[in-house]
This record gives structure tokens, C-alpha cells and sequence, in this order.
């Protein structure tokens, strides 16, 4: 008996001493970057609470495949934290037509970002922009500069070239070609076809011309990115229809794998874990000459828990992510993650530069499935990773896939009808 | 039994269960429940009867993925009670043993992967069976078999099959400890009755003990089915909220979760997933009937 | 003489038989706890050899140490699948003795009733607890997740219990009656210690999903002070990670106290049942 009740007593003071706050204001960031959160501990947080004694912020991160559930229910009951970090597009319209996210236009700084920038947090008539952009992602491929080096490689800049560079290293045998799977499907989608296909597409005048009904999945610019792809599957290396994406990042940083189909937010990551020299190029043109299109994909942004019991304080921390001070912490503290903000911003890893040196280069375009076209059943987005995965592994040829994805397109979205 | 008073020490027993029970667990569920019958139209909550039903089963965006699923459900559970839990009563019988040695060692090892997360018995299979990280290949090469390894995970074919092994291996603890505790508790008379009728061994299995187990068998494939028809976590784990290669894993479970709470850009649609998940309460409710009242009832007349 | 052989040989098959069996059930557990200790690069090389003093490397442990206070998670985990499991197991054998005890009328009825929570999955009534918990102010708080746990729980024990229950000899009972003991003191002297083994079985099922759930701590406590070790080591292992050392850590911190536990605990389990059965 003595002993249930020390052990009740313990409970008790260990239930207790949950819920105690500071005396001053405290901001709770909602987050699925949960790979930042040293980062954000140990730079951003001190830098903002050094300028502005009396707010506190904590950086409370949520791991990707939950971030979305975990965060719409928190909003739903109300026990959300104060700042929310914004997926692009509809998944954050969502919770501003809810009435989740409050509006954020009447912060100064928010004139630091073009149009362009805000385009994935405002709503479908451009009237309120709901969260601050914080960075964007590139596409493009990182290879393995000693590996070129050893083969004697050429960085390719055609496609043509792109493919006998593959051979190349597919003859030589002592890497892998390319580190890519397709257990985890949104690679192949991510990585593949929307890295790939802003060439084929025109970059923004395909993508805007298929929101607007002009063009179709069954167009030529839309097919053929899976023809290309489906000559990446001899080059993936044995299994890799069961690779996931953490061992094809280890492939490849192990240096086992000689080109990674890569998204500009590896950079950081694969800097700590590779131990040789790294470089990128952007996506292959068709033909030489050709201009050439990026996927700069504006993907993370930060907004304003509309029920937030410390709504000053929460605009405070939003206009200092803002402003140009932040951008520089953020971009240089995470290379790959391009600060969006028209203040210029030194970048100071090579391989980052050579990612937002594109923008000077080429024509910059977001990823085709993420605005308004993802919004209805069945979900574009999703369907791309299985077709692009489809036509990786060679299940279904590109016709088949461009028509498939076309008749779900045009079960539901009328400009397509 | 002088006169008849009101029972209270019944109100009492069943009090704090009951109301746990309904406040936590019955009052959120059926909250959720009943949004099946509504949808949303611009912000505003419509009430639109069994038409999320209708969609579900009839539209084919909808109810080729729900078949796949159930069908996929169904194939998850058989390979359970054929695999799992013949494993299982066979452990359990080995273990009963009266002069096995070591006993308490293997029922402890074997065990262990039920006390284990989901998240860690779905990273070490995938690591196991990565064509990447070769623990696989060069364990059958060991043996001179290299040429049967194929990436089973990423396969369409055996993807389902190879989950529903590894759900298998985690989960064959608990009908390996149900049968065993009924085992030993056989009666030591009706035991020593048989041996002097001269059966023993395997024919003393079949004969007296498993009759007798029936009806822990009975629990066992009624908590499978439950199980298996919930099952979701090694799945999503495994193959992610899209349950590849191509939906080739999706069992309710996920397709519901999916559903429900959204993901990537899909958003979540609380009305349709509680569709899903009233679909899923029904076809566990007719498998519990069908246990309670068609082979509960039978079973008992076993009991000693 | 022929027997004694023939049962030698069915032992040794048995052994074999059982030694395999074990051998498979720990091999997963056993690969990743060796490469926890190993660099990088020799997990990739070598996955199954085990650490040398060249591979050999805390650097996984000295990454997951840095990141959270792994002894307060584990302290909190403790709590709710204890406190959890008291609940379980006193409401549930008192609500399966009432149902299983007396014949009262709606008996069948409220037993369907209790057996509902077995058939839906709690997650999908996230919105409604969270709704609840909010109001109550037990959000971040062990509380709410004992609740939960408990009422999640409570489906499952009520309906093996009861069946257990049914086989508590009715004379024992009846005799108690007629020495004059309250119904609670037959329940609680004569018929709880006879289920002792069902009990434990009870409480092994479910410490397991409690121990290892993530989503209810996710949602109801994701606070720090209140973050339960699943929780904790989730942070690895999210979609963004390749620090496979500290993966691999973080899995064998949360693998091994359940480990220890459970070969502490599987020792009582076991003495209940063998010593509580149902002779």
C-alpha cells in the first residue's frame, strides 16, 4: 500500500510541474523541419531573442510524414503553437479559408518579396498573402567531382550528353550511374519529372497554360519527360525499385554512386557526410542552344496562428523573418534553402552558389503540380509520383501515363473538361 | 437472497470503466463517426445522408482504391492465421513441454520483436532486405541461394506478401503466450487420464490438448482479424501514406488514414475518411457477430 | 529403450526447432544494436561484422545525448505505461466481473457496447480528444495520455477478462456468500488473485502499444517536458535523414529499456501464470 502511494505521489508531481511559461511573451514554431532544429537553437532563435528581449521562442518540430495530421488537428482543438510553418499552395489555403492562419499583409517587410515569391501563400486572387516566404528549393543533379574526375567526365550539358556521360560510368562499373529509388515514390516524381520537365514544358508557359486548360497531360511537352525517364531504370543500380531515399543518399555520399538527381535542400546534409569534392549541373537541355528552364520551387514559408494568444509578438518574430538580416542567417546557416527576399544575400558554399547561379542563367519555374491542380480527387501530385515511378521501372509507357493522369485531371478540374 | 434491493456493487464495478470508456473513447469516435454524412461546401458543413457511402463503393476513383485496399486486407489477414498463428500454437506447444529445458529463455527471445516499435521492426526489415545494404543477398549467397533475392519490398507482387511476414515475425508472441497459458493450465488429471489410456505425445496433442485450446483459438483469430483490419502503423512506416508500388500495400487502414488527414498535397478530408473508417467499423462488426454468435457459442460446450 | 531414444531424438528437435525460431526473432534486433556502435562507413561495408577497435565509434550515442534529455522521456514513458496499465487493469477486471459475475438485464447488451472500441481505430476521434483535452487543460499533460490509453485499453482487456472470468469456479463464490463476504471483497480477495495470469496477459498486450505509440504524444504532449521516449527518438527518423549512427542509436536507446523491462517483467508474468492457473 505504502508503495502504491509514493508511486501516485510521484505521478502526481511529475503530472504537476507540466505546464509552466514564462512570465514574458512565448512564441512555439510548428515545423517539419526537424533536421534544422540545432539551427534554429543555436543561430536563428539567439540572433531574434538578442534584438528583442521579453520574446522567447521555441522551435517545436514535427517529423515530414506527420507535420501535415499532427498540425491540422492541433489547429482544429486550438493547442497549436503561435507560428506556423507553411507548406506552398493549397495545404496552407486551406487553413487560411478556415480561418487558421491570419492575414499579413499589413506587415511592412512583406514588401521585401516579389510577387513571385508570395504567389504560393496568397490567396487564388492574389488579395492576402497569409505567410512570410522564407526559401526555395533548386533541382538540378550533384555529382561526384573525383569520380568525373577519375573518368575523365565532362559536366553534361544536353541530354544526349547526359546519357553518355551515364554510359560512360556504367562502363567503367566502379560506381553506380545514379542514386536514385523508388521504394519511397516521391522522388521519382520530385528528383525526376519536375526536375527534368520544366525543359520540355517551357518552364511557367507550360505550366500556367495547363492550369489554364491550353495544354494537356497528353501533350508532347507532358509525355515525353517520362520517355526520358524511363531510360534512367538501367542506370539506378540493382534494386532500386526497393531503395529507399535515405539509402540512396547514403549511396551516394559513401561515393559509391557517381550523380545524384538532387533537390538544392541536400546540400547542407550531403556537405557534413561526403568526403570528397561535390558539384552540380542543372537539368540537361534537349538540344544545345535550347534555354533553359529550373525548378526554383518556392516550399517553405512561416505564418500566424490566427487564434495565437500573442499576436504582437508573433508579427514582431514574422517582420524579422522578413527582413534581410534573417535571410542572411537562413541562407548561409542552410545553404540550399534560397532566402526569397529581393535583399541581396552573399551565399558563401560553393556548391549553393553554383544552384543560385541557375537563376541568372536560366528561366525559373515551380514544380507543375502544386498550384490549384493538386486540389481536387484524385490528387495530381500523387498520381505523378506512381506514373513517374511507373515509367521508371518501365511498368506503363508515357502514353499510357499521360492519358491516365489526364482522365483524373479531367474528372474533376473543369478548365480541363 | 432475502429481498430483492437495487444492485449497486454493480454500478460500482462497471462505473469507471463505462465512463472512461465512453467520455475518451466512444464520444470522440462516434463525434467522428457521424461527419461520414455530411460534406463540405465552401466552409459550411452539409448534411448529405449515405451519398459519401455511395461515392465510396460506386464511384470508381473512390471504390477501385477501397476494393484494392480490402482485398489487399484480406490477403494481409489470411497470410496471419495460416502463418502466424499455426507458428504460434506450434511454439507454444514445444514450450509447454513439462521437462523442456531452456524454456523460459526461448518463450523470452521469441517474444521480443512484439515488445518492439513499429517504427524500429520497419527500418530493420527494410535495412535487411535492401538490395543496398546486401544483409540479404550475402546471407543467401552464404548458402548458395543468391539467385531466389529479388528487391521483394519494391515489387508489386511481393511487396504485400513480404509485410505481411514481417508483421507476422513481430506479432507471433501473443498467440505463442495465449495458447501457452492455456496449455499450462490444462488440468494435470485429465492429462494423466489419457496416458493411462495410452495417448501420448503428438496423438495426446491433437486428441486432448487441442479440444481443449479451442477456444483460446477462438480469441486468438477474433483478435487477428480485429487486428489485421486495423492495422495501419508498419505499412505506413514501411511503404509510406501511399502504401507502394502503386497501392500494391494500401490496406484500410492507410487508405483511411490517407484520407482522413491529407498528405503531401492532398488535403484531408474528414468526411470521406470517416466514410472509410464507418466501412472499416462495419466489416469488423460482422467478423466479431460472426464470432460471438456462430462459433463462441459452439466452442464452449469444449470447455472443462 | 526404444522410447527413451525416440524421445531424445523429439527433444533434440524441439531444440532445434526452438533455437532457429529464436534465432530469427532476434537477428533484426541483434544487427541493428551492433551497428549502432560502428562508424558510418564500416555499417555500409560490413553490416554484419561486429565492432572492431577500427569501426568501433560512439558517435551516434554522443549525437542522440545532444539532442534531448533522454532520461526525463524515458521517465515519462515509465509513468503513463504504468499509470496506464493500473487503470487497464482495475477498471477492466471490475467492469468484465460485473458483466461476466451477474445476470442483470442489458447485460449482453452493455457487453457489445464495451467491445465497440475494439473495432474502430481511436486515431480517427484525434480531433475530439484533442477538443476535450484542450478544454479540460490537460493538453501537455501525462494525464491526458493515461486517459486516452486507458479508454483505449479498456475494450480489449473487458472482453478477455470476462472470458476468464467465466471460469472462476462459481462454488469458491457461492462459499464466500455464505461466510458473509461483501460482493467487493469476493471480487477483490478471491476472484482477482485466480486471474492473476490473465492479468498479466492483459498487461503485456497492452504495454506494448502504449510503450511504443507515437501519435497520441505527438498530438496531446509534444511539449519537451512531457515528451515520451518514442516520441524523443522519433526526431531521427524522419523523412530528411541520413545520419544513419544516430538513427541506429536512437533505435537501440528506445529498443533497450522495454528490452530490460521486459526481461524483469516476463519473469512475474510468467510466475503468474503458472502459479495463478486455473487448476
Amino acid at each position: 500500500m505504502i508503495k502504491k502511494t509514493f508511486a501516485l505521489a510521484l505521478v502526481g508531481t511529475a503530472l504537476g510541474a507540466t505546464a509552466a511559461y514564462g512570465q514574458d511573451a512565448t512564441l512555439t514554431i510548428e515545423s517539419w523541419r526537424n533536421d534544422d532544429l540545432s539551427l534554429w537553437q543555436e543561430q536563428i532563435i539567439p540572433a531574434f531573442e538578442a534584438e528583442h528581449p521579453g520574446i522567447s521562442v521555441v522551435f517545436a518540430p514535427t517529423a515530414p510524414t506527420e507535420y501535415n495530421a499532427a498540425l491540422n488537428s492541433k489547429l482544429e482543438a486550438g493547442s497549436a503553437g503561435d507560428l506556423i510553418t507553411c507548406r506552398p499552395f493549397d495545404a496552407s489555403l486551406a487553413l487560411y479559408d478556415a480561418g487558421h492562419l491570419a492575414g499579413l499583409d499589413d506587415i511592412e517587410a512583406m514588401s521585401n518579396f516579389s510577387d513571385v515569391a508570395k504567389s504560393a501563400w496568397q490567396t487564388d486572387d492574389g488579395s492576402v498573402t497569409f505567410c512570410v516566404p522564407m526559401a526555395s528549393v533548386i533541382h538540378g543533379f550533384i555529382y561526384n567531382a573525383d569520380a568525373f574526375a577519375e573518368l575523365g567526365l565532362e559536366v553534361p550539358t544536353t541530354e544526349d550528353e547526359f546519357f553518355a556521360v551515364l554510359d560512360a560510368i556504367k562502363e567503367d562499373g566502379s560506381y553506380i550511374p545514379m542514386a536514385m529509388g523508388t521504394n519511397d515514390q516521391w522522388e521519382a516524381a520530385t528528383m525526376g519529372y519536375n526536375n527534368i520537365g520544366p525543359n520540355y514544358w517551357n518552364g511557367e508557359e507550360g505550366r500556367l497554360a495547363l492550369i489554364a486548360g491550353e495544354q494537356s497531360l497528353t501533350d508532347e511537352a507532358w509525355v515525353a519527360p517520362y520517355a526520358t525517364l524511363a531510360r534512367w531504370g538501367e542506370y539506378l543500380g540493382d534494386g532500386f525499385e526497393a531503395q529507399t531515399y535515405p539509402d540512396s543518399q547514403n549511396i551516394f555520399t559513401l561515393g559509391r554512386a557517381a550523380i545524384y538527381p538532387a533537390g538544392s535542400w541536400e546540400i547542407a546534409g550531403f556537405n557534413s557526410l561526403a568526403d570528397f569534392e561535390m558539384g552540380a549541373f542543372k537539368p540537361p537541355v534537349r538540344s544545345a542552344g535550347d534555354t533553359c528552364y529550373i525548378s526554383d520551387h518556392t516550399d517553405i514559408g512561416i505564418g500566424m496562428n490566427a487564434a495565437t494568444d500573442n499576436p504582437e509578438a508573433a508579427r514582431t518574430f514574422l517582420a524579422w523573418v522578413a527582413s534581410p538580416e534573417f535571410a542572411s542567417i537562413f541562407g548561409n546557416a542552410l545553404p540550399g534553402f534560397f532566402p526569397l527576399s529581393d535583399a541581396p544575400v552573399t551565399l558563401e558554399d560553393p556548391l549553393a552558389q553554383e544552384f543560385i547561379g541557375w537563376r541568372a542563367e536560366c528561366e525559373s519555374t515551380i514544380r507543375s503540380t502544386y498550384q490549384i491542380l493538386s486540389r481536387g480527387t484524385p490528387n495530381l501530385e500523387n498520381e505523378t509520383w506512381g506514373a513517374s515511378v511507373a515509367a521508371i521501372r518501365g511498368t506503363a509507357t508515357p502514353e499510357e501515363l499521360g492519358a491516365q493522369l489526364q482522365e483524373g485531371l479531367e474528372s474533376w478540374y473543369e478548365p480541363q473538361q | 437472497m432475502t429481498k430483492r434491493r437495487f444492485p449497486w456493487h454493480i454500478v460500482v464495478f462497471m462505473a469507471p470503466a463505462f465512463l472512461v470508456y465512453t467520455a475518451v473513447m466512444i464520444f470522440p469516435l462516434f463525434n467522428t463517426l457521424r461527419l461520414a454524412l455530411f460534406t463540405e461546401i465552401e466552409q459550411t458543413r452539409v448534411f448529405v445522408g449515405l451519398q459519401n457511402f455511395q461515392t465510396l463503393f460506386f464511384d470508381p476513383i473512390w471504390s477501385e482504391q477501397f476494393w484494392n485496399a480490402l482485398a489487399n486486407n484480406f490477403w494481409f489477414f489470411i497470410i496471419h492465421m495460416l502463418v502466424q498463428n499455426p507458428i504460434g500454437i506450434a511454439l507454444a506447444a514445444m514450450l509447454s513441454h513439462p521437462r523442456l529445458r531452456f524454456a523460459a529463455l526461448y518463450r523470452s527471445a521469441i517474444f521480443i520483436p512484439t515488445i518492439l516499435s513499429f517504427v524500429i521492426v520497419g527500418f530493420a526489415w527494410k535495412l535487411i532486405l535492401s538490395p543496398i545494404w546486401g544483409i540479404a543477398p550475402s546471407m543467401l549467397d552464404a548458402i548458395g541461394l543468391k539467385s531466389l533475392f529479388a528487391p521483394w519490398l519494391g515489387r508489386e507482387g511481393s511487396a504485400l506478401t513480404t509485410l505481411s511476414l514481417i508483421s507476422v515475425w513481430q506479432f507471433v508472441g501473443i498467440p505463442m503466450m495465449l495458447i501457452y497459458a492455456s496449455l499450462i493450465s490444462i488440468p494435470e488429471e485429465i492429462l494423466e487420464a489419457s496416458e493411462v489410456d495410452g495417448i501420448t505425445g503428438m496423438s495426446a496433442f491433437w486428441k486432448i490438448k487441442l479440444p481443449l485450446i479451442l477456444p483460446s483459438i477462438g480469441i486468438i483469430s477474433i483478435l487477428t482479424f480485429v487486428g489485421n483490419f486495423n492495422a495501419f502503423d508498419l505499412i505506413y512506416v514501411a511503404q509510406g501514406a501511399l502504401a507502394g508500388p502503386d497501392f500494391s500495400t494500401d490496406i484500410l487502414g492507410t487508405f483511411m488514414y490517407r484520407t482522413f488527414f491529407g498528405f503531401q498535397l492532398q488535403l484531408g478530408d474528414p468526411h470521406m475518411g470517416s466514410a472509410i473508417a464507418g466501412a472499416m467499423f462495419a466489416i469488423i462488426l460482422v467478423g466479431v457477430c460472426i464470432y460471438l454468435f456462430g462459433i463462441q457459442t459452439r466452442l464452449r460446450r469444449y470447455q472443462f | 529403450m526404444y522410447k527413451a531414444r525416440s524421445n531424445l531424438l523429439n527433444t533434440a528437435a524441439m531444440h532445434g526447432a526452438l533455437i532457429l525460431y529464436m534465432i530469427i526473432a532476434l537477428f533484426p534486433v541483434f544487427v541493428i544494436l551492433i551497428n549502432s556502435f560502428k562508424t558510418r562507413r564500416a555499417i555500409f561495408s560490413e553490416p554484419l561484422a561486429l565492432p572492431n577497435a577500427e569501426t568501433f565509434s560512439w558517435i551516434g550515442y554522443e549525437t542522440v545525448a545532444q539532442q534531448g534529455d533522454f532520461f526525463l522521456y524515458f521517465q515519462n514513458s515509465m509513468i503513463v505505461t504504468v499509470g496506464s496499465l493500473f487503470f487497464i487493469l482495475l477498471f477492466g477486471a471490475m467492469a468484465a466481473y460485473a458483466l461476466s459475475e451477474y445476470r442483470f438485464r442489458g447485460n449482453l447488451l452493455l457487453g457489445l457496447y464495451m467491445a465497440l472500441g475494439i473495432m474502430i481505430p481511436i486515431r480517427i476521434g484525434t480531433v475530439a480528444i484533442l477538443e476535450m483535452m484542450v478544454a479540460t487543460g490537460l493538453v501537455n499533460s501525462l494525464w491526458a495520455l493515461i486517459l486516452v490509453y486507458t479508454a483505449q485499453g479498456l475494450p480489449l482487456a473487458v472482453f478477455i477478462l470476462s472470458e476468464f472470468m467465466h471460469q472462476v469456479s462459481k462454488d469458491l463464490k457461492d462459499a464466500g456468500r455464505i461466510d458473509g463476504l461483501s460482493e467487493y471483497t469476493i471480487f477483490f480477495r478471491l476472484v482477482l488473485p485466480l486471474v492473476r495470469p490473465a492479468l498479466a496477459t492483459v498487461a503485456v498486450f497492452n504495454m506494448i502499444p502504449i510503450w511504443n505509440d507515437l501519435w497520441f504524444p505527438l498530438i496531446l504532449t509534444p511539449s519537451e517536458e512531457v515528451k515520451t521516449l518514442t516520441l524523443g527518438s522519433q526526431v531521427f527518423i524522419g523523412q530528411y535523414v541520413t545520419n544513419w549512427n544516430a538513427v541506429l542509436a536512437a533505435l537501440s536507446m528506445a529498443i533497450l529499456p522495454v528490452l530490460i523491462l521486459y526481461i524483469i517483467f516476463s519473469r512475474q508474468l510468467i510466475r503468474g501464470i503458472t502459479s495463478g492457473a486455473v487448476k
